[in-house]
């Protein structure tokens, strides 16, 4: 099996799988109860709460548990409006997040609060004169993803972030870094990010655990109401296997970030040229590596957004799947339910390439042979396919 | 309220003649099956000419449900029984209650399934009739005379009520018989023929909403199904058969468990394309479709394939097109139940039988990549034979290499 699926999932490494076991087996325990179990548990909760905040070089206390990537963006997004709605009705993000924040803006929306789209070039970049731009007195919060999900294409979130906070001091900047954190450096405070949002399963971590990491001083409202647990802002018995699987897999993947990235961008580049010596009339999207240069890279390390036009991605997906290599189609694709992915329009991809774009992420452990194997088998297979296209 | 029994209409095996007691036993076996997953204790009797499900301790909305799932039930009424009183001997037949016994029997009855209704003075009136049935002809009283005693009762206990005998609200029922049945309420059954009276037959199943709907049809003549599907990877996926199993196992609740053959179409297919017109790719596809489904069908012992075609509806299922789709079928009739049908009447009877929402799901179901931009829709069949000639060949054996690899689930159904 090759699994190149690593956006939409990881593996979880051994020794978080042993961690978790051990939490379910032996360190059962309630981190409110008040006997010795509860107070095991809850020092498993605050090992992984500090192992998380030394990868972003902040407190242990900035670090909220939640359920995963997508409830960390509702908190932090739903929760800063609803706190600052007096100040101000306005927030801003782009027109390529994941549906976790643009679901969540529009049901802001509903509710009367306006929101401001920003567009992106053609790879997938924000301009910050766009943002300038669409900055208000009553701007509240601006949302920009660390790293798109699907083309990879690395957001300036300094910039933007500066930019933000010296037009509108008041206002706040998140960022969903699902697909950034353990890739790209980060460091909030350095960064000007007040929060940021990540998820567990992408890092060789357990699923359904992600974390909110909140600036001190940054207040929301709560979206769970219930018991008081994590200071009131998110009740719920503390998912300690997921929280302390989460912290071991978080500390793992950033020990050796830049060594790692190096190593991912190598083997990234390696794909690309391969694909792109053998496959004809093929298109990579989002930014280019430029590999030995000073200025910040542009594109994820992990992630390669392939168009191949006259072969339907899905059709793609699976008959690489036939060879047991596992990749994810650029957008879900049906006759009878045409869904287009945001991120492909807004970045102008003709028309016949979004049904024709698939995915492949690269993680840690993804080898050289691996990739040589799936360039193989795209090498094969994508000429036979296009025999037989639609006429 | 408490029902000891329901008892179960049946109109149409009701005039079967010589063959009746032979499709009453089997759809009291077919109430014995759909009622072994139910919670509860049942007794499905069969009494001249009535079958009674006599229950206890039983949930009334998952028995109602299961019941309404047995093809051949017309009907379904939960019933109060009063048995006759033995005398101390225990000899002879026993006594039915008296009228006085009776009358009270039905004023409970209704004040507790209508409280509402019986109780309310300050609305507009609910209006009921009695309707006595006397088997019992012995019983002192005629149906009419006992039936005004019961209303005047009634009237009495009950100051919401009023009578109408024309077309009442509540139409109250007495059956005076080897017990006494009341019951008012008739919830209405599948209807068709208990399953297993009518032979076996091959339903070509796609992800679509008609094929489950046609299956549905013939299978509520009493008819047992086999079913087919062609799957075509890498172009439909492993969703798109799931999908097809789960309509299979929605369709199976009401037909008993389905044999789903799965044939992998791609070899066949890709071959079509390659040699015949593309226009006609469909056209000839479905030629093969129908050839491997007789095959199976007659390895099956079906005496007919199903298909969920309608005039019309797709280019494919033109009267050109059937005409071309039909000869290849030899040795049985092609049954096509949604022929004449609208969409949206078949959209209707998919939501009735709770399959729409999963025929819906967003997979493909038969790889739309081939068809053609624009498909004949007057084939002609001198000329889809002379483009199948181009095919011989191959075909045969590809033909017989998807038989050879034909994958069968015992699909059993999901309540």
């Amino acid at each position: 099996m090759i699994y190149l699926d690593n956006s939409a999932t990881t593996r979880c490494s051994e020794e978080v799988t042993a961690l978790v076991c051990d939490c379910m087996r032996t360190d059962f325990g309630n981190p409110s109860s008040m006997h010795h179990m509860g107070v095991v548990a809850e020092g498993l909760v605050r090992t992984a709460a500090e192992q998380i905040a030394r990868t972003l070089g902040c407190k242990r206390q900035e670090i909220l548990f939640t359920s995963g990537g997508t409830e960390s963006d509702n908190l932090a997004i739903k929760g800063a409006a609803h706190a600052c709605a007096r100040r101000g009705r306005h927030l801003i993000t782009t027109k390529i997040e994941h549906p976790a924040v643009l679901r969540t803006m529009q049901s802001l929306e509903a509710e009367g609060f306006e929101v401001t789209y920003l567009p992106v070039d053609s790879e997938g970049l924000v301009q910050p004169e766009a943002l300038a731009a669409a900055l208000r007195k009553d701007t509240i919060l601006v949302s920009v993803m660390t790293v798109n999900n699907e083309i990879g294409t690395v957001e300036p979130i300094a910039e933007l972030a500066a930019l933000t906070h010296e037009r509108c001091p008041e206002a706040l900047f998140h960022t969903d870094a699902v697909q950034g954190y353990s890739k790209i450096p980060l460091q909030p405070k350095k960064q000007g990010i007040d929060l940021l949002a990540v998820s567990g399963h992408k890092l060789r971590g357990p699923k359904g655990i992600g974390f909110l990491y909140i600036r001190d001083g940054v207040r929301l409202i709560p979206e769970i109401d219930g018991g008081g647990q994590q200071n009131g802002l998110r009740s719920g018995t503390h998912n300690v296997p997921g929280i302390a699987g989460m912290g071991l897999a978080a500390e793992m993947a950033c020990r050796d970030l830049t060594e790692d990235a190096a190593r991912l961008y190598a083997l990234r580049q390696h794909f690309v040229k391969q694909i792109t010596e053998t496959l004809t009339d093929i298109r990579i999207n989002g930014p280019a590596y430029l590999g030995e240069t000073n200025r910040p890279e542009r594109v994820a390390p992990h992630i390669v957004s392939l168009s191949v036009p006259g072969v339907r991605a899905e059709v793609l997906l699976h008959a690489l799947e036939d060879k047991e290599i596992y990749v994810s189609a650029g957008s879900a694709c049906a006759s009878n339910a045409p869904h287009v992915s945001g991120t492909l329009s807004a970045i102008g991809l003709p028309e016949a390439l979004l049904e024709s774009t698939i995915r492949i992420s690269l993680s840690v452990t993804t080898t050289r042979e691996e990739l040589d194997a799936a360039a193989a088998a795209l090498a094969q297979i994508v000429p036979m396919l296009r025999r037989f296209t639609r006429r | 309220m408490d029902y000891q029994a329901f008892l179960i209409k049946y109109a149409e095996i009701a005039v079967k003649g010589k063959n009746r007691s032979a499709f009453e036993d089997t759809l009291v076996r077919r109430i014995e099956e759909a009622l072994t997953p139910c919670a509860g204790e049942f007794r499905v009797r069969r009494v001249t000419g009535r079958i009674y499900v006599e229950a206890q301790h039983y949930d009334f909305d998952e028995t109602i449900q299961a019941l309404q799932h047995v093809f051949g039930i017309n009907g379904i009424c939960p019933a109060v029984c009063i048995p006759r009183i033995m005398p101390a001997d225990g000899h002879g037949k026993g006594k039915l209650p008296t009228p006085e016994a009776l009358s009270a029997a039905v004023v409970d009855f209704l004040k507790s399934v209508y409280p509402r209704e019986t109780a309310d003075t300050t609305g507009e009136k609910t209006s009921f009739k009695i309707q006595v049935r006397r088997v019992d002809k012995t019983y002192p009283m005629d149906s009419m005379e006992l039936g005004a005693e019961i209303g005047a009762a009634v009237l009495d206990a009950c100051p919401g009520l009023c009578v109408d005998v024309h077309a009442p609200d509540i139409l109250f029922h007495v059956e005076l018989r080897e017990q006494v049945n009341l019951f008012s309420q008739v919830i209405e059954g599948p209807g068709g023929m208990p399953l297993g009276t009518g032979g076996r037959a091959m339903l070509l199943l796609s992800g679509g909403i008609d094929s489950p709907v046609a299956g549905y049809m013939v299978a509520r003549r009493g008819v047992i199904l086999d079913a087919v599907y062609f799957n075509a990877p890498p172009y439909t996926s492993e969703r798109a058969l799931q999908k097809v199993v789960d309509l299979a196992a929605i369709l199976a609740k009401y037909t008993g468990p389905i044999r789903l053959h799965i044939i992998n179409f791609t070899a066949i297919q890709m071959y079509i394309y390659e040699k015949c017109p593309h226009d006609e790719l469909t056209i000839i596809m479905r030629r093969y479709m129908m050839r491997i489904a007789e095959r199976l069908g007659i390895e099956a012992g079906a005496m007919g394939l199903v298909t969920g075609e309608s005039i019309g509806q797709v280019a494919s299922q033109t009267m050109e097109s059937l005409l071309c789709t039909d000869e290849v079928v030899e040795t049985m009739p092609v049954y096509r139940p949604l022929i004449a049908f609208d969409k949206q009447d078949i959209i209707d009877r998919s939501e009735a039988i709770g399959a729409y929402d999963t025929s819906i799901l967003p997979y493909e179901d038969c790889c739309t990549i081939f068809v053609a931009r624009h498909p004949v829709t007057k084939p002609r069949r001198e000329i889809i034979r002379r483009h199948e000639r181009l095919l011989s060949g191959e075909i045969d054996n590809l033909v017989q290499q998807a038989l050879d690899t034909d994958e069968v689930r015992e699909i059993t159904g999901v309540y």
